[in-house]
């Protein structure tokens, strides 16, 4: 039987991967040594076209079911990686089958759960990865998507100015319908808490976890951060006529938690004396998109919140309040973002995303200036951080040699 | 959602410990009913089923016919729009899952690479805040049962798959629930592993005697795992028996077609005096079955092991289109000629017709054979209706 590809774009680089292999035994000159999650499927990424692919050999329907699936999140525009093929019917050279595989693209400067615990840490880095975790599945819950697998090791992490956005990055078991049942969402958070304990009791006994940071209450704040969000997105309120500043109130609300609200539905009593609001159709990136108008940057959500505040001081700074937003913004832009994230050394490039960078610098700037008691200039910020904070920083655009796991389950003789 | 359920799940992660299962854990759907709101049909609708206790009940059934939903109404998980939950003598319809103490199995697992095989197996009770003697005490009877007791103090690494596998298992089993809820464990397996796999659950439900409500798509999965099968279409209880009464026994067409591999043949054909017409043959009927018909239509079924290779001028004429020899046995696909009616309809008169004949006279290619059916294992069934004919 020959391959069988499926794909939208294909890059006629996949033809000449070693499909008659066994993923397990590509040889290590194809590969990128990058960190994975723990999986039981074998995963490996490769460098093709100057670009990373994670690979990842599974059951061909369901490869193809990933796939589909994983395309159609994209297209609502969920935080997914984005599925570049399914390679069927691959044979070993003696003739003997072998799983399909699944290929994504490599999420650039994502980084699995484990391999932010092996790195030095924050105490609360765990409290804020779970953050970024309830913000995803509540989109991916709006959406009409049910996972059925929530997990840390399913989840990718981006740095997102100091916080983290999550991707999900396996689609195996989730189905999509038109709007879940508070039974599947319910369902959902348990199959959640109940992983991330165990992801979370995992780092502990790999004494990775920091000291203090308790699995299992850290491991249930996904509830309370997922019901908060949730309410606050999706909560009926009402109130007197005489209010009607709560509606003004409530949409700030949501743009301020990142959301816009593109369908409000708004209705009155029947004599008139109360309203009653709700948002019906909410839209994650309410920074992000505003900043991608403006400039053209498409970055995280909490970095276009910084890169707004930024762009908002330069402006009020240069006293152009009455200027058009949109040449206020190109001059910052070229003023300011550009050559300061192109000021970094092109050896330390991969270390940071430049939003994420630039983030860093804000950050740096206000931490030399409280130390000195006066203003310091971006542009010296940026020179002592690049000379005494950047070089220390790994590299995350393809971090290396990071502890990864795979337990594949596969049949065979008992070990003892 | 209601209130403080979000905290209680269906994991086992508040199970009250007790001491033994004593009570009796039975589970009836009573009507139970879902509509999905947005939705004009339920997705469960009206569902009948009394689960015995220790019995492992299989919801099979096409991808959407309802087996997650009637699962997840069951956990507490999905709200009943009509009708009764019960376990036990306990109405449990209003019920949060933790109050239900019913136990569901992920359809996935993960193996926690740096925690030794007991912490892996006790990590669910030990968030349910059960205190360290009890979850020791319990993993070591569920590591004794699965032969698991050499390893507890390993790491998942040094196991083998098969171990591995059990090991998941035991995280099940520690939990100790009145039920046990599983949605497709197997489904992400290869196909050795499943079979093996398969095999496991059955007998260590067996041994467990826990009550056990199993979901999957696959027909065999289903036949070889339940004491009995419950199968839904659309929703709706096509039939809930023993695996033998739903092979022997199918009430409908689509039982028909759905249980058995290879699938039964079935073929619309035309009453005659004393039987039915097929390919200007007549298999002979007893008149009090064909009685019950609305129409002159009636649909035949016979699986492929229920044929006998009978002279020509009698039985079912199927051409050969190929012969598949397995030693003992042959299998043959080809096409029967079934209904005489209409000359003009020449497409419906053809349909796919596979027979098992004996391998070591195996027809030959392009003949046409006559296959008549075992005495006994005739299907008839309406052809409106789709119901079954006779007994
Ligand atoms: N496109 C990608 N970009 C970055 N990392 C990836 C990508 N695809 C997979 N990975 C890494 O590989 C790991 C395993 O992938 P995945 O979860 O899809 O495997 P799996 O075997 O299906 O897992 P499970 O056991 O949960 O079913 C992930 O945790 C992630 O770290
Ligand atoms: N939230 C929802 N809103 C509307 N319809 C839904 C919702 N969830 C499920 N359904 C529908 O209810 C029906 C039953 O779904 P259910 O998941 O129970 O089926 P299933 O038999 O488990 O299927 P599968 O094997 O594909 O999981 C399907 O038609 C499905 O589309
Ligand atoms: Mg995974
Ligand atoms: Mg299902």
């Amino acid at each position: 039987m020959p391959l069988n590809f499926t794909a939208a774009r294909p890059d006629p680089a996949l033809l000449d991967l070693p499909w008659r292999l066994p993923l397990e035994d590509w040889p290590q000159e194809r590969l990128a040594a990058l960190p994975r999650g723990i999986s039981r499927h074998v995963v490996r990424f490769v460098k093709l076209s100057g670009r990373v692919l994670a690979v990842k050999e599974i059951k061909g329907d369901l490869a193809l079911g990933e796939y589909n699936m994983l395309r159609l999140l994209n297209r609502l525009d969920q935080p997914a990686v984005e599925p570049s093929a399914v390679v069927d019917g691959r044979l070993t050279k003696s003739g003997e089958p072998l799983d399909a595989c699944l290929i994504t693209r490599h999420l650039q400067f994502s980084l699995p759960y484990r391999a932010l615990f092996s790195q030095s840490l924050r105490a609360d880095t765990a409290a804020r990865l779970i953050d970024a975790l309830a913000v995803l599945l509540v989109r991916l819950h709006l959406a009409g998507f049910w996972w059925g697998d929530v997990s840390l090791s399913n989840t990718l992490f981006r740095r997102d100015a100091g916080a983290f956005a999550a991707y999900l990055v396996d689609a195996e078991t989730g189905r999509l319908y038109q709007k879940l049942s508070d039974g599947q969402r319910e369902h959902d958070l348990d199959i959640a808490r109940v992983n991330i304990a165990g992801e979370l009791m995992d780092l502990e006994a790999g004494e990775l976890l920091p000291v203090g940071t308790d699995p299992v209450e850290t491991a249930n704040q996904i509830m309370t951060r997922y019901a908060d969000l949730w309410k606050a997105l999706t909560g009926l309120e009402r109130f007197d006529t005489g209010d009607r500043w709560r509606v003004d109130e409530r949409i700030r609300t949501l743009n301020e938690l990142g959301f816009d609200i593109d369908e409000l539905a708004i209705t009155t009593d029947f004599d008139g004396t109360t309203i009653a609001i709700q948002p019906k159709v909410v839209d994650a990136g309410h920074h992000s998109r505003r900043l991608l108008r403006l400039t053209g940057l498409d970055v995280e959500e909490n970095q276009a919140r910084r890169l707004l505040n930024d762009l908002d001081a330069f402006r009020a700074a240069a006293d152009r309040q009455n200027d058009d937003e949109e040449i206020v913004a190109h001059d910052w832009l070229s003023r300011i973002y550009e050559p300061i994230t192109r000021s970094v050394p092109r050896q330390m490039a991969a270390k940071l995303e430049p939003a994420e960078l630039f983030h860093e610098v804000l950050e740096h700037r206000w931490y030399l200036a409280e130390r000195a008691q006066h203003d310091i200039p971006i542009e010296d910020a940026i020179a002592d951080y690049v000379a005494s904070v950047l070089p220390s920083k790994p590299d995350e655009r393809s971090v290396l040699g990071v502890d990864t796991v795979e337990l594949p389950v596969i049949a065979g003789p008992d070990v003892s | 959602m209601r209130g403080t359920a979000l905290y209680n799940g269906s994991s086992g992660t508040f199970l009250p410990v007790k001491e033994g299962n004593d009570a009796m854990a039975t589970v009836r759907f009573d009507n139970a009913t879902r509509l999905y709101p947005g939705n004009d049909k339920p997705s469960v609708d009206r569902l009948n089923i009394d689960v015995a206790d220790g019995e492992f009940l299989v919801l099979v059934g096409p991808s959407g016919c309802g087996k997650s939903t009637s699962l997840r109404m069951l956990a507490g998980l999905e709200e009943v729009n009509a009708g009764k939950i019960w376990i036990g003598d306990r109405d449990v319809t209003n019920l949060s899952p933790k109050d239900r103490d019913v136990a569901m199995v992920f359809q996935n697992y993960a193996l926690y690479p740096h925690m030794t095989v007991a912490d892996n197996m006790g990590f669910a009770l030990k968030i349910a805040g059960v205190d360290k003697g009890e979850i020791r005490k319990r993993v070591e009877e569920a590591a004794k049962i699965l032969d698991l007791a050499p390893y507890l103090e390993r790491k998942p690494k040094a196991l083998s798959g098969g171990q591995r596998q059990r090991v998941a298992m035991g995280r099940a089993i520690v939990r100790s629930p009145q039920v046990f809820l599983m949605d497709e464990p197997l489904s992400n397996l290869d196909a050795k592993l499943r079979v093996q796999t398969r095999t496991q659950i059955a007998s260590l439900q067996r041994r467990l005697g826990v009550t056990t409500v199993y979901v999957t798509h696959d027909q065999i999965e289903a036949m070889t795992m339940g004491d009995r099968v419950a199968l839904l279409k659309d929703g709706v209880l096509m039939q809930c028996d023993t695996p033998r009464s739903m092979y022997d026994h199918p009430n409908n067409v689509f039982v028909a077609g759905f249980i058995g591999s290879p699938a039964m043949n079935l073929l619309d054909v035309e009453q005659v005096d004393g039987g039915v017409a097929v390919g200007g043959n007549k298999v002979p009927v007893e008149r009090a079955i064909l009685s019950g018909s609305s129409g002159k239509q009636v649909t035949l079924g016979v699986r492929p092991e229920d044929l006998d290779v009978v002279a020509e001028g009698d039985g079912i004429p199927v051409e050969i289109d190929v012969v598949e020899e397995l030693g003992a046995d042959a299998y043959i696909y080809g096409t029967a000629k079934a209904a005489t009616h209409t000359e003009a309809d020449e497409d419906s008169t053809e349909k796919p017709f596979i027979a098992r004949v004996d391998g070591r006279r195996p027809p030959e290619k392009g003949s046409t054979i006559y296959l008549a059916p075992k005495a006994g294992h005739l299907h008839l069934f309406d052809s409106a209706s789709g119901q079954r004919l006779g007994g």
